[in-house]
């Protein structure tokens, strides 16, 4: 069983794919990851041998930030928006899109499930 | 697309004149401008704009967290009061004056 930073890797996937169930590490840094450390990316994450996965592990904890420690500098980040009351931030309060998107239709990703409004006739055809 | 770093920040000669003089004499006033394009510098820390948001001029406190943005960012052009019917939110809460309501 493979866990690194608090994860545990998926056994039957290979190391490349694997690697990015790390939050914080992509198809790009997975691959380079895997070069600076010399594992074959093609290998199953249950045939990795034990010093591989340690060698896996020492290089992501002391080169990358991932998992925990980057969610509270991305939320650090979201937080100084707002602490500064820039337009930014009162969008990211408010829950809508931040860069500038439409919002007359779309924008459901960030404004959630639809909610109805009171009094608004259906269109009945 | 960002600005090309060779250009550096982009802030009004006037504008940088008139913080280079405060801080030349170590005054604090209250400078009104027209120029939200402009670039938060580290010597703007700590004086106060009035920036026009195309009606009036709203105050802004430059703090150190604020270097790197646009004067612009913190004077919102726009006054959403909520939709009409919709008594959930206070009509009177401009966006400006609502940084309270944490969370969503």
């Amino acid at each position: 069983m493979a866990r690194i930073s608090g994860v545990d890797l998926p056994r039957d996937k290979k190391v490349e794919i694997g690697l990015t169930y790390i939050f914080g590490i992509g198809r790009v840094l997975a691959r380079r990851i895997l070069a600076n450390t010399g594992v074959n990316p093609e290998q199953r994450i249950r045939d990795l041998s034990d010093a591989d996965v340690n060698k896996l592990r020492q290089e992501i904890e002391k080169q990358y930030r991932v998992e925990g420690a980057l969610r509270t500098e991305v939320a650090m980040n979201v937080k100084r928006l707002m602490d500064i009351g820039s337009y930014r931030g009162t969008r990211h309060r408010r829950g809508l899109p931040v860069r500038g998107q439409r919002t007359h239709t779309n924008a459901r990703t960030k404004k959630g499930p639809r909610r109805a409004i009171a009094g608004k006739k259906k269109v009945t055809k | 697309m960002a600005r090309s770093i060779k250009k550096g920040p982009f802030i009004q000669e006037a504008l940088l004149k008139r913080v280079h003089q405060m801080n030349a004499k170590n005054e604090k006033k209250v400078v009104k401008t027209w120029s939200r394009a402009s670039t938060v510098i580290p010597e703007f820390v700590g004086h106060t704009f009035a920036v026009h948001n195309g009606n009036k001029f709203i105050p802004v406190y430059v703090t150190e967290n604020m270097v790197g943005h646009k004067l612009g960012e913190f004077a919102p052009t726009r006054l959403f009061r909520g939709h009409s019917g919709n008594n959930k939110t206070d009509k009177k809460a401009a966006p400006a004056a609502a940084p309270a309501k944490g969370g969503k």
